[in-house]
């Protein structure tokens, strides 16, 4: 018994380990430094939106409606004199938690499946595989409209839409390595010695698949937001008065004589978006894994 | 040919039959009645009784989903709410709106991004090439919305060019069809034509370092014949893949580029339908889309066939 939780922890040890080696190269990768310092730039604007944002983002002020970028108005005002800028900021809000939050969610419960999948085999795993095949079929996009048309257009539906779309791909690259890992030595002797299949599974399947979950997450990070941005776009996502990028762009196009209006949510959907992508790049080069997505 | 065909088949009907299930079951995930969301809260008791027993909501799953089958596929898709009209006339006239816009996207992306990247592999490093890499990363981040936004701002109000939205059929008008098109299949062509272009070059530079290549240049193939018969006819297979893979999302694009240049497509009728909780159209609108992408998906495969002469038939 003693002996195996020595061995744990020098396991352990040797996987923080590989992290900060990780970490240093990432540092050196700048492509991927690049995506990764605008996108703490995003958060922090986000978690601080209260304190940096220069005006309320639902201020109604009638004195200077559709005014152009100027020193009190950095960035204009829309058709109803609110700040362009700090509806950006709260915007961020919005997008990143969709983001997060559904990844998250798609990440546990494509995993979950995945494993179990992998790990059972035979029929169940065929079954199971069918099924992901079908709902990869859809694209996003369609996948996304069908859900919140069963559910009903409003953010918690968006979230849970978009974690849904994501499923199929994170259960079949985990079912992937989990078919291949629960043959090696180490998950057969941990099985030889009466652990369970649910200990098996957590302790000893997982952390092997992990590093190419991660992968895969940082990857598909940008696709989600802008399926996200298209949904709010249609008007399907958070409802108003919370300001979100692509609900601005929708309303921007009442608007065609304020360019302001139609550049600036646009240009931050775009930047975070490439951010997104150069970051997930850059941690797939650094973790060296080619996924064949 | 054909048996090839046919396993592929073999493989693919599992999937349809589950991804028509799907489609079937959100009828089921319906919270409520879901006689209201097929003949709307206005019908009396009568007509929702005699559509239980036509459905079949009171027999199991199975049963239910065989029934919705075989009126599916006898053309019956149910009726709109709004006017009553069937969803099957309304497909006849927005299938071909967004058949056309996937088209020319396509089109776009092959006449732009394969001379493209065929030119930056070529001249490899050059501006040219730095040109393409640019615009090919930039493409595949801009959201389609915004795309079409800044091209109706660029080519309709500022150049004047262009008209910015509207829609007139092929067969009415086939210029102003054609004038009215073009942004739109540009819209959510933008990031295709840059996955074609990464592509190309990417598959060139590969093809233009294997041996037979050199063979071929020491046999003294002229440089043309050497591009188009040589490298080319190879190159080119993995850029069909990126095609075949990416039109599901071209697709996905169309949804909001018919919203934004306000086209009567399929996208459209879903979206319209979600909002005036008009249920059968969305459920077509689905259905035929995710239909359409499977064949898509066999027509890829099958025409890797013909590329390549290793892949025997």
């Amino acid at each position: 018994m003693i002996d195996t939780v020595a061995t744990h922890h020098a396991g352990r040890e040797r996987s923080e380990n590989r992290y900060l080696v990780m970490l240093r190269k990432l540092l050196r990768h700048k492509i991927g430094m690049t995506g990764l310092v605008i996108i703490l730039v995003i958060i922090v604007c986000a978690a601080l939106a209260p304190v940096l944002a220069p005006y309320d983002p639902a201020e109604i002020d009638y004195e200077s409606m559709m005014t152009p970028p100027s020193w009190a108005h950095l960035l204009g005002t829309d058709e109803i004199g609110r700040d362009i800028l700090s509806r950006l900021i709260y915007g961020a809000q919005v997008s990143l938690k969709v983001v997060f939050v559904s990844i998250f969610l798609s990440l546990v419960i494509g995993g979950a499946i995945g494993l179990v999948s992998g790990y059972a085999g035979g029929r169940t795993d065929n079954i199971i595989m069918r099924f992901m095949d079908a709902l990869l079929a859809f694209p996003m996009l369609i996948l996304a409209l069908g859900i919140i048309a069963v559910l009903g257009p409003n953010l918690m539906n968006a979230i849970l839409a978009l974690a849904i779309v994501n499923v199929p791909g994170f259960a079949r690259l985990v079912r992937g390595q989990t078919l291949s890992i629960r043959e090696l030595d180490f998950v057969q002797a941990a099985r030889s010695i009466g652990a369970s299949d649910i200990r098996v599974m957590a302790r000893h399947v997982w952390p092997s698949v992990a590093g190419n979950v991660i992968v895969y997450a940082s990857l598909r990070a940008s696709a989600v937001l802008i399926v996200e941005s298209s949904l709010a776009f249609l008007g399907l996502g958070a409802e108003p008065p919370t300001p979100t990028w692509g609900q601005m762009l929708a309303t921007s196009m009442e608007y065609w004589s304020a360019w302001w209006l139609s550049v600036f949510p646009g240009l931050a959907i775009f930047l975070a978006a490439l951010a997104l992508n150069f970051f997930g790049d850059g941690v797939r080069d650094v973790m060296d894994v080619r996924l064949s997505d | 040919m054909i048996r090839r065909i046919l396993s592929r088949m073999l493989y693919l009907l599992p999937i349809a039959a589950i991804t028509s299930f799907l489609v079937f079951s959100m009828l089921l995930l319906l919270p409520g009645d879901p006689t209201f969301a097929i003949v709307g809260e206005m019908a009396n008791e009568q007509e929702r009784q005699q559509l239980r027993e036509e459905m079949g909501f009171d027999q199991p799953i199975p049963v239910q989903y065989v029934k919705w089958l075989q009126r599916v596929l006898s053309g019956d898709l149910g009726r709109s709410l709004r006017n009553q009209e069937p969803v099957s006339e309304m497909l006849a006239t927005r299938v071909p709106v967004t058949l056309e816009l996937t088209f020319l996207a396509v089109l776009l992306s092959v006449v732009i991004g394969i001379p493209g990247g065929i030119i930056a592999a070529l001249k490899r490093n050059s501006w040219v090439d730095f040109a393409v890499s640019f615009l090919a990363m930039g493409g595949m981040a801009l959201p389609y919305f915004w795309a079409g936004i800044l091209l109706i701002r660029l080519f309709s109000l500022q150049l004047g060019w262009l008209p910015p939205s509207g829609y007139v059929a092929f067969t009415e008008d086939p210029l102003q069809n054609l004038k009215l098109m073009v942004l739109p299949s540009l819209t959510i062509g933008v990031s295709l034509i840059a996955l074609v272009m990464r592509q190309t070059r990417t598959s060139m530079l590969e093809v233009m370092s294997q041996d037979y290549i050199r063979t071929a240049r020491a046999k003294g193939v002229s440089k043309l014949r050497l591009l188009v018969r040589h490298a080319l006819h190879n190159a080119l297979i993995p850029v069909i893949t990126v095609i075949g893979l990416q039109t599901g999302a071209l697709v996905g694009g169309a949804v909001v580029t018919e919203t934004i240049f306000s086209l009567p497509g399929l996208g459209r009728m879903v979206v319209e339908g979600i909002f005036e909780r008009d249920f059968a159209p969305v459920q077509a609108g689905i259905l035929v889309i995710v239909t359409g992408l499977i064949l898509v998906n066999l027509l890829t495969d099958l025409s890797y066939a013909s590329l390549d002469r290793r892949i025997k038939l």
